[in-house]
């Protein structure tokens, strides 16, 4: 076909051009996320959601604590996947973002690792639950993988991988923020290790599928 | 002009081309081609055509320094960036400048369109291969052997159909039910043997020559 003819057809042919494109079909992809992630905590991993447990742990400070990580990961993650979404768009100060909670967290563990005595920093890294907790968050992001994948598909990446590996940890980052509804978990340390490694699944699926099926 | 024909390739050079066309005065031929797609995303169909017209041209300046068979792979490449910049065009943002944008989906699709020469073998095809039959012009044999149109056509309206509304105007299934009357399921069932059957087709002709 001649490009003429195919600049004929393209402008003539229906299209629904909307500049909040990006914001919306992420935005829903996270809000659908949220909801299957919840939904599969509650019915599906065995136990569900310890309602008494829970109630009692949302007045404490710690709780709080504990959910601004998964929380600020999936904010700066959203972020920097609509950025990589969009072609020319540079992800610039938003992967410093990314990184910080990263870091915070980190330095958290290690000075509460430092303070605590040799003989405790075992239990302090491991806590009760620690085989639970990275396969739970990364069974809850699965259906955030999916549903952020095909909203990701449907925008203009040019770096596959990495915009796939993004959407693999807001997907992962969900499921942490979610599974915080179930965790018994206190300790930064706890959370340094086993949070971060439950993202981690995700993340590296997102890239290996992102180089697969984000192509347009 | 210079500008969009100078925009090569390097690996980090989104962001600097952002930084660049913010602070830069902009070009003649970015802003002639900004103010056509800002129309075109309003709706004005002749302004679009425009816009792809022109924006084609660039492209063949800049993709040529790209290529190592030039005449075939120059004209596809340029329209597979047309459609990729058809088929992302609400993903363009009035704060990032057109030649970032454009730069990041020629780069996009210059890659991806290595990465399938060298799977199928193409780079490492001895120099005299590219020496065509006399007589017969490279843009010719390439169109005869790959004329979208032409194979489309030949195909049943069940499986033509689905692939045009989806692949070249980027609708869902659903929408593409919707218009045809088709079930979903039949729509991607079109689409898929609809796709396979072009691919036997290409690789038969292919084959022939």
């Amino acid at each position: 076909m001649r490009t003429e003819e195919l600049i004929v057809i393209l402008a003539a042919g229906p299209r629904a051009p909307s500049r909040s494109a990006v914001a919306g079909r992420l935005g829903w992809g996270v809000a659908f996320s949220v909801v299957a992630a919840v939904l599969t905590l509650a019915f599906v991993v065995p136990g569900g959601i310890p309602v008494h447990a829970l109630s009692a742990r949302l007045g404490t400070t710690v709780f709080w604590i504990k959910v601004a990580l998964p929380l600020s990961i999936t904010i700066t993650a959203l972020c920097v996947a609509c950025r990589l979404s969009q072609p020319g768009v540079r992800v610039g100060l938003a992967w410093q973002a990314l990184l910080a909670p990263f870091v915070v967290v980190w330095i958290v563990a290690l000075t509460v690792l430092l303070a605590a005595p040799a003989d405790s920093r075992g239990a302090l890294i491991f806590g009760h639950t620690w085989r639970a907790c990275t396969l739970n968050i990364a069974l809850l992001s699965i259906p955030a993988l999916f549903a952020l994948m095909r909203a990701m598909r449907r925008l203009a990446p040019t770096r596959p991988a990495l915009a796939g590996a993004a959407t693999g940890l807001l997907a992962g980052a969900i499921g942490a923020l979610t599974y915080c509804l179930r965790c018994p978990e206190m300790e930064a340390p706890f959370w340094a290790t086993w949070y971060l490694l439950g993202m981690t699944a995700p993340t590296l699926a997102g890239a290996l599928l992102g180089r697969r099926i984000l192509e347009w | 002009m210079t500008t969009l024909a100078s925009m090569a390739p390097a690996p980090d050079d989104t962001g600097r081309m952002q930084g660049g066309g913010q602070t830069a005065a902009r070009s003649d031929a970015e802003h002639r081609l900004t103010v056509l797609l800002e129309s075109s995303i309003a709706g004005d169909r002749q302004a679009y055509c425009r816009f792809l017209g022109e924006l084609a041209k660039h492209l063949r300046v800049r993709l040529r320094k790209h290529l190592w068979r030039q005449d075939a792979d120059l004209e596809d490449l340029v329209q597979e960036v047309l459609i990729a910049v058809h088929k992302g065009l609400d993903t363009f943002r009035p704060d990032v400048p057109l030649t970032a944008w454009i730069s990041a989906i020629t780069r996009y699709k210059l890659a991806d369109h290595f990465r399938a020469s060298a799977r199928h073998g193409e780079l490492f095809q001895p120099l005299d291969d590219d020496v065509d039959a006399p007589g017969a012009s490279p843009i010719d044999s390439f169109e005869a052997r790959r004329d979208l149109t032409r194979l489309l056509a030949a195909l049943p309206s069940r499986q033509r159909e689905p692939i045009e509304h989806m692949k070249l105007y980027g609708r869902s299934v659903a929408e593409t039910a919707a218009k045809t009357g088709l079930t979903e399921s039949a729509v991607k069932v079109g689409v898929h043997r609809g796709l396979k059957a072009l691919t036997a087709k290409i690789r038969g002709k292919t084959h022939e020559n």
